[in-house]
């Protein structure tokens, strides 16, 4: 490492109070708004001294640039609804808000792409797609996300069975590493292999690679019509039923390879007793008639209620978004999908699940209150259970005193390679260090 | 071991040892190093660009794949990956001074798990062979590439391959669930797409074999659509066909395909194949669209009145598999039918947003009046990917040269319109001096980053896809300040 550029004076951490009044003053030569950091823009419990709210992609640069010199570590932010998700960072100083970064730089509805700066609402630009007969297939809940938050945190939602995720409808994006430099990569056409695809690797990179500002996406036309078919079974003592009753897995499979091609299979459950609803979606000019051809599909658990509107709870998460709310992802090959919902159940906790049943991509809520060594042997025992079947469990949130019980991820063979790429993006270890796991 | 060279020892020598390491590892009759038949290996789909490998190796299994990399670590020699050597963009041109491993030997297709609708295969395994190992479950293999008969699992995830359906279905990347690997410096990994964390499967697909060897690869299967309508619709002229193509996908349709053929593919096609396409066609359309039954009978009605009120002058619609496969006939055979009415051509595959596909023909109907050098029209409509055939006669002095013009003029229209430099035939060796007019050297720099976390050595397919190769070492770990690259004394290479 050479000496920094800039010339600033650099100690072991990040400057003492004495060259504070010196940082602010860097901070705001690069025109960003700055304010101090208050109660409300703590990251996982980690306070930054300041704010920063840039206006365009020069400006993060600059902020970035100002961190690189004076060794300041920064976290991005988008409409800071997940703020308490992920690890607490090892340090931070600086928060960098994306709001003002909202503008839809380019709508080019004949190509079915737009580009947007990061800090875009994903509701705002619901609406201007709508307005042309478009939208965008992430099907995110609602509630202030931006753009780029979305992609930092690689979400989705139901309709990921028909149309992939965040990183299968991203085209392009624009970064700025830890160093200020800018880079893209893609553009925006929907077929395109040159180069390394940036975007894929910032997808789910949770802020610890750089920060995010642009991205263009493939748009589809929207369904003239949407349907849901909603099916009720029986708690899971049933299912293993040797007169075969049908499970969520045998249904979320028959549906998923039926030709009625629903865009959506999902399930809500209240474990550990309870009745499990299942809902499908059907999009396009014939919905209503395929909704209802699905009906000889729900074995013996009677005709599914066809309705022209979604269930209450389709697409939320369960949990409700708390910062001190308890919430993990559980995925199954879905064919295993009622074991892994057995798995939940055998551990007498009050959990909520819900999410994608025939992808087996489902989020489970515990209460807040849910005790330390509960909370631990929650983990590991419905990790024991889903391993062999190709599982994996991993918190997404959870106050301190539960996470740091347990192993958030669990193993993760590509972690080794992950750590490099943290590396070689971020030697100083500015962005989110530590955030989404250990090394990164 | 005694060199007998001296202090620099010569390639030779360092290949003839690792030669006789790699044989220690591999079964009988893996190492070749016969330069006849070396020869065989000295380009690919590319045939412009030769070198004959120093070493060739055929691992069966992924810890032969591990033991050769790690030799090649030993020794320090470069390796290059290949499937078929299909590749259009010399992406599998092997280097004189190192080890070309071919995934010839590892064609097995290991697991078919239906009810998750997924099947795991060897890199080796041809794309088509993935689809008829689970035809009769009513199941496919979404990515298509028109060479799918004989192109590689292994060789689409480098490429991230795509084919004339990705226009509904997308490409290699969407499709492909979780890879095993062997990194460059000889780790076996697992990429899974239910991994947290980086999407390194994301960014692994489509490298081109810079970021290590594919010994595994997890796709997703795909049921067989109910229904399948294909539409061919001939017009008078190019525009009025673009017109369709744009009215079709505004209309909110997304066809699972839209081909398209201008008159000079349609006239090298007729003389090779007959496919009997309507006479005085401009252009023809293939819409094919696929889904539910009630819901594609809807939509081709409504791509049919589209077309006519475009202007087309006659629409055939298939009434079955035969009829489809004679409309399909004309526009599969079109590139090598090419090959009939012209001594030479360059393939060209550049991308430009849907709605320019009028004007970028226009334009290229121009560069070819100036050059005096013929380009036929077959392309991916729908995704606005274009494969000029930029014709010549390789017999006449400095016609090689106006078509190579052409041909990166046709380039620089695709950047010019915010495209893109190669839709799906790779960077390669060809294309990586046109990445700088894609991309500027600070993109090109941090891709460089993801290439060093992997291959800090620069061994695994060295020279391919970036203009300027450099080590590792060479970018200062932390980079501050404007101008890095005039610091790095690399400012003024472009
Ligand atoms: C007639 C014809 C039609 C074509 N049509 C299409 C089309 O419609 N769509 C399309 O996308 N492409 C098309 N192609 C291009 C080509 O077939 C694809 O790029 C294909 O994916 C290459 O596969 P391959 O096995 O031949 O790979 P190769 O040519 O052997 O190698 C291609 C690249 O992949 C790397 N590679 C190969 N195997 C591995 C591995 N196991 N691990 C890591 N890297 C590996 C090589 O190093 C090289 O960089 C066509 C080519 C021809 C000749």
């Amino acid at each position: 490492m050479g000496a920094p550029h800039g010339g600033g004076p650099r100690g072991a951490g990040a400057p003492g109070a004495a060259d504070a009044p010196a940082a602010l003053e860097a901070l705001r030569g690069t025109g960003a708004e700055i304010r101090d950091a208050g109660p409300g823009d703590a990251v996982a419990g980690v306070s930054p001294r300041w704010v920063a709210l840039p206006g365009d992609t020069e400006q993060v640069a600059a902020l970035m640039r100002v961190c690189a010199s004076l060794d300041l570590a920064a976290v991005p932010t988008g409409g800071g609804t997940r703020l308490h998700w992920g690890r607490p960072p090892e340090r931070c100083d600086l928060l960098v808000g994306t709001r003002r970064l909202n503008r839809i730089l380019e709508h080019a509805s004949g190509d079915l792409v737009v580009r947007v700066q990061a800090g875009t609402a994903v509701e705002d630009l619901a609406g201007v797609l709508a307005a042309a007969g478009q939208e965008l297939a992430l099907d995110v809940p609602s509630g202030g996300r931006t753009v780029g938050g979305v992609l930092a945190t690689a979400a989705a939602g139901p309709r990921r069975l028909r149309y992939g995720t965040a990183r299968d409808l991203l085209i392009g994006i624009t970064v700025v590493l830890a160093d200020g430099t800018v880079a893209r990569s893609g553009g925006k056409v929907v077929k395109n292999v040159a180069g390394y695809d940036l975007g894929k690797l910032f997808t789910g990179s949770y802020g610890t690679l750089g920060i995010i500002t642009e991205a263009a996406f493939r748009l589809h036309p929207a369904a003239p019509a949407r349907c849901w078919t909603t099916v009720r079974l029986p708690g899971p003592e049933s299912w293993a039923d040797p007169a075969g009753v049908v499970g969520p897995a045998a249904l979320a499979t028959a549906l998923a390879a039926s030709q009625t091609e629903p865009s959506a299979v999902e399930l809500d459950w209240s474990a550990p007793s309870g009745a499990v609803t299942v809902c499908a979606l059907f999009e396009g000019p014939a919905a209503d008639g395929r909704a209802r051809a699905v009906q000889d599909l729900t074995g013996g658990h009677g005709p599914g209620e066809v309705t022209g509107e979604a269930p209450s709870w389709w697409g939320a998460i369960p949990g409700g978004g708390a910062p001190d709310e308890v919430l993990l992802e559980l995925r199954v090959p879905p064919a295993s999908a009622d074991r892994a919902l057995r798995a939940v159940a055998a551990r007498g906790l009050p959990a909520r699940v819900r999410g994608s049943l025939a992808s087996a991509v489902l989020h489970v809520a515990l209460p807040a209150r849910t005790g330390g060594p509960e909370f631990a042997a929650f983990v590991s025992g419905v990790r024991d259970d889903v391993r062999p079947l190709g599982g994996r469990l991993t918190v997404l949130a959870a106050p301190r005193e539960l996470a740091r019980r347990v192993d958030p991820w669990g193993p993760v063979g590509a972690l080794p390679l992950m750590r490099r790429v943290k590396e070689r993006f971020d030697p100083g270890r500015r962005m989110s260090p530590g955030r989404l796991a250990e090394g990164l | 071991m005694t060199d007998t060279t001296g202090a620099t020892p010569a390639p030779g020598p360092v290949l003839d040892r690792a030669a006789r390491r790699l044989a220690a590892v591999l079964p009988p009759g893996a190492v070749i190093t016969d330069p006849v038949r070396l020869r065989t290996y000295e380009c690919d789909g590319l045939t412009h660009h030769r070198a004959v490998p120093g070493i060739v190796v055929l691992p069966e299994t992924t810890g032969q794949t591990a033991a050769v990399v790690r030799i090649c670590n030993e020794y320090g020699v470069p390796f290059v990956a290949r499937g078929a050597g299909t590749g259009l963009s010399g992406g599998a041109l092997p280097r004189t001074d190192g080890v070309l491993v071919v995934t010839s030997r590892m064609r097995r297709v290991l697991e078919v798990d239906l009810p998750n609708r997924r099947a795991v295969v060897e890199p080796g395994v041809t794309n088509l062979e993935i689809t008829e190992a689970v035809r009769a479950h009513g199941r496919y293999y979404a990515p298509d590439p028109s060479s799918r008969q004989v192109c590689t699992i292994g060789g689409n995830v480098a490429e991230n391959s795509g084919g004339a359906h990705c226009l509904k279905y997308g490409f290699t990347v969407n499709h492909v669930l979780a890879l095993e690997i062997v990194t460059p410096d000889g780790d076996v990994v697992t990429l899974d797409a239910d991994d947290p964390g980086y999407d390194l499967l994301g960014a692994f697909v489509g490298s081109e074999g810079t970021l290590g060897i594919t010994t595994r690869v997890t796709v997703r299967l795909l049921r067989a659509p109910e229904a399948v309508t294909t539409l061919l619709a001939a017009f008078e002229s190019i525009e009025q066909g673009g017109r369709a193509v744009s009215a079709i996908i505004g209309g909110g349709i997304v066809p699972a395909a839209i081909e398209m053929m201008d008159a000079l593919a349609i006239e090298a096609a007729e003389a090779a194949v007959d496919c009997a396409y309507p006479a005085g066609a401009g252009a023809v359309l293939i819409v094919e669209l696929d889904g539910p039954a009630a819901e594609t009978a809807l939509r081709s009605a409504e791509a049919e009145r589209i077309c006519r009120e475009s202007g087309a002058f006659e629409l055939r619609t298939a009434a079955g598999p035969a009829e489809r496969d004679a409309i399909w006939k004309g526009r599969r055979s079109a590139f090598a039918a090419v090959g009939r009415i012209s001594p030479a051509y360059i393939v060209q595959d550049g991308v430009v947003p849907r709605t320019a596909l009028p004007g970028v023909l226009a334009d290229i109907d121009r560069l070819s009046a100036e050059h005096g050098i013929r380009v036929a029209n077959v392309f991916h409509a729908g995704d606005g990917n274009l494969h000029p055939l930029v014709l010549f006669d390789d017999r006449e002095p400095g016609a090689a040269e106006r078509a190579e013009t052409v041909s990166g003029r046709i380039l620089d229209l695709c950047v010019e319109h915010g495209g893109s430099i190669t839709g799906e035939h790779g960077v390669g060796v060809d294309k990586a001096r046109y990445m700088p007019r894609m991309f500027t050297d600070d993109d090109l720099d941090t891709m460089q980053l993801l290439r060093c976390a992997f291959d800090p050595r620069g061994l695994s397919n060295p020279g391919k896809v970036f203009p300027t190769p450099r080590l590792c070492g060479e970018v200062p770990g932390v980079r501050r300040g404007a101008h890095p690259l005039v610091e790095s004394g690399r400012a003024e290479q472009f």
